[in-house]
């Protein structure tokens, strides 16, 4: 297997009048093709951060971030699903979905076509002329998913998705995500503040410190798939998310000092 | 789910109503005591229609709604014309509202001495003129009405000026040294009252009492108002749409018509409609002071001759046209953005 994300002592300082705050500290991360990785660290550790700087959204302040393309000419390096969707108020369903494929140029008819797929499949085909005011929360989200994968990225990154949503809606999704991940296979980092919901997804737990965030640990995820909800009650995932756990409380206790 | 009526205590509010009045009216207390009497009798009449809504079923509220919109403004002309009939008002200074719509009347079907045309032009005449003229000669009939003077001064104005506006807010919402520069320049403008510039605007053209300044300080008005406003909503976009969009691969032209302008867009109509009805109270005070036509003249005439009836026919007809344009905006509104 091919790596396809290499970060290297990665360091971001945001300059903000109120002084420099070290957002990302010699971060290190490395993703092969096809892998489901999950970071899971305390909130403010700079998750996001490092999400957007992978994204190209923002520019790091030192070290090496490098997605490697793909032979396909023209294929989108990377998209990202928001921590507050992001799905455009004053677009219709299918318009959102189908927004990447516009930006690149693709045929009206042809993108509402690969649009409405992605729709059928995370279950949303009858609301394709609605407006994201008339869609509840999850289905939001699921619309911002169905975006980024109807554009067919290199790599799809993922920032706390669920995070806003309620306990059956987000079981409901996450059932979702592992159906259409094992179909795809796509090079995917997914941020998370749950542990079960790391464990239960991906093939990798990263996890991360405290402000500053510094990789602490990484666990690798031995769980067999296809997985299901079912497997939460598994021997094996209760151990990995139990012995996370006792790495992360840690963190926890530091950045609630931190804060205070 | 409609509630249970109570018919004691709607009769207690009838009955409450009843005898106050009577009172107030036998104990002559009106006359120094009418304050107490309008305040009793509002909040009477709250009490009572709040009443009754309740028992109004959910399909008919919109009806109701309707009703109580239409129906306060006929009850204050209905106390307006007991009043003045009655000469509790001095009919001189507010005369009826039923001499005020005769009025009216007369104002739309009669040529006045002074500009040989109606609030609305000669229609009467379209049929003639057709014929001697074609369309041209048509148009120049409706040109001349006062009304549509009016209108056109409005509407000409509010383009010229929402127009220009839209686009240096857009400037001003997306660079920051276009903003930083502007800034403080447009707020200091913006609360200046523009009729006061109308006498220098009036030099900057060649005929100064021609429809030029006129229109130039409609759109100036216009133009702050909508700039200002439509800095502001591009400035209020969410940036995680910006990076969205960034993401999904939009360059710099369809980052800003598929972002930043449906995404300023209802700040930007909020703007417009600051900013037409400024455009009418502007027109109308222009019209006060200088010009030959206009609702805003024919209001002012009339005030200068003392026939009071014709100078409020021309206040409702400034009325009547806020309200059509307000409503013309927001029908497209709606149509524009149909996301809300
Ligand atoms: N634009 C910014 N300017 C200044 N500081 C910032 C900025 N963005 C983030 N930070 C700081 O960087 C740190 C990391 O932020 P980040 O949003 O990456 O955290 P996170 O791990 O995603 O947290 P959460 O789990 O709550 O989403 C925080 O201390 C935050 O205050
Ligand atoms: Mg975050």
């Amino acid at each position: 297997m091919a790596a396809k994300i290499i970060a290297k002592e990665v360091r971001k300082i945001y300059d903000t009048p109120q002084g420099e705050v070290i957002a990302l500290q010699h971060f290190d991360l490395e993703v092969e093709e096809g892998e489901f990785v999950c970071i899971v660290g305390p909130s403010g550790c700079g998750k996001s951060t490092f999400l957007r700087i992978l994204a190209g959204l923002e520019d790091q302040t030192a070290g090496q971030v490098t997605i490697i393309p793909g032979k396909e000419p023209g294929k989108p390096l990377n998209n990202v699903v928001f921590q507050e969707y992001a799905i455009f108020p004053w677009k219709t369903v299918i318009d959102n979905v189908a927004f990447g494929l516009e930006m690149h140029g693709m045929p009206k008819q042809k993108r509402l076509q690969i649009a409405r797929r992605w729709l059928e499949r995370v279950g949303l085909g009858r609301f394709a002329q609605y407006y994201p005011h008339q869609i509840s929360g999850g289905m939001k989200q699921r619309v911002s998913i169905a975006r980024a994968l109807a554009n067919d990225p290199e790599v799809l990154l993922m920032d706390e998705p669920l995070g806003a949503l309620d306990a059956q809606t987000r079981a409901v999704l996450q059932e979702e995500l592992l159906r259409i991940w094992e179909e795809t296979r796509k090079t995917v980092v997914y941020i998370t503040h749950s542990i079960e919901e790391a464990v239960l997804l991906g093939d990798r737990v990263f996890l991360m410190t405290a402000h500053p965030g510094v990789n602490k640990a990484t666990f690798d995820v031995d769980i067999p798939r296809p997985r299901t909800l079912a497997t939460q009650s598994s021997r094996e995932f209760r151990q990995l998310t139990l012995a996370i756990w006792e790495l992360l409380k840690d963190e926890v206790m530091r950045a609630m000092e931190a804060q205070r | 789910m409609k509630k249970q009526i109570s018919w004691q205590t709607l009769a207690l509010i009838l009955a409450s109503l009843v005898l106050f009045n009577g009172v107030m009216l036998f104990a002559h207390l009106w006359q120094n005591h009418w304050w107490l009497g309008v305040a009793v009798n509002a909040a009477l009449l709250v009490a009572l229609v709040e009443y009754v809504g309740r028992w109004i079923p959910g399909r008919f509220q919109r009806i109701y709604d309707l009703v109580l919109a239409i129906g306060f403004p006929i009850l204050l002309l209905l106390v307006w014309e007991t009043m003045a009939r009655n000469n509790i008002l001095n009919p001189r200074w507010f005369p009826p509202p039923s001499r005020i719509a005769v009025a009216l009347w007369q104002l739309s079907t009669q040529v006045d001495k002074f500009s040989h045309t109606s609030l609305w032009g000669r229609p009467w005449l379209i049929p003639q003129r057709f014929l001697s003229q074609g369309w041209p000669g048509v148009v120049a009939l409706f040109a001349e009405g006062h009304v549509w003077v009016t209108l056109m001064r409005v509407f000409v104005g509010f383009v010229l000026g929402a127009i220009p506006g839209i686009f240096v807010g857009m400037l001003m919402g997306m660079n920051r040294t276009i903003r930083t520069m502007l800034d403080t320049t447009m707020s200091a403008v913006y609360v200046l009252p523009k009729i006061a510039i109308f006498p220098i605007v009036m030099l900057m053209f060649a005929n100064p009492f021609g429809e030029g300044p006129k229109i130039a300080v409609v759109a100036i008005s216009a133009f702050f108002l909508v700039a200002i406003n439509t800095m502001t909503g591009v400035r209020d976009i969410d940036p995680v749409y910006i990076q969205a969009a960034r993401n999904y691969g939009a360059n710099r032209w369809q980052l800003f018509r598929h972002v930043i302008f449906p995404g300023a867009l209802p700040v930007i109509f909020a703007g417009m409609r600051l900013a037409l009805g400024t455009a009418l109270i502007v027109i109308v005070a222009i019209e006060f002071i200088r010009a030959k036509k206009g609702v805003g003249f024919l209001t002012f005439y009339y005030w200068e001759v003392m026939v009071t009836e014709k100078m409020y026919a021309g206040l409702f007809v400034i009325m009547f046209l806020g309200v059509i344009l307000t409503y013309g905006l927001q029908r497209l509104e709606r149509r524009i953005m149909p996301w809300r």
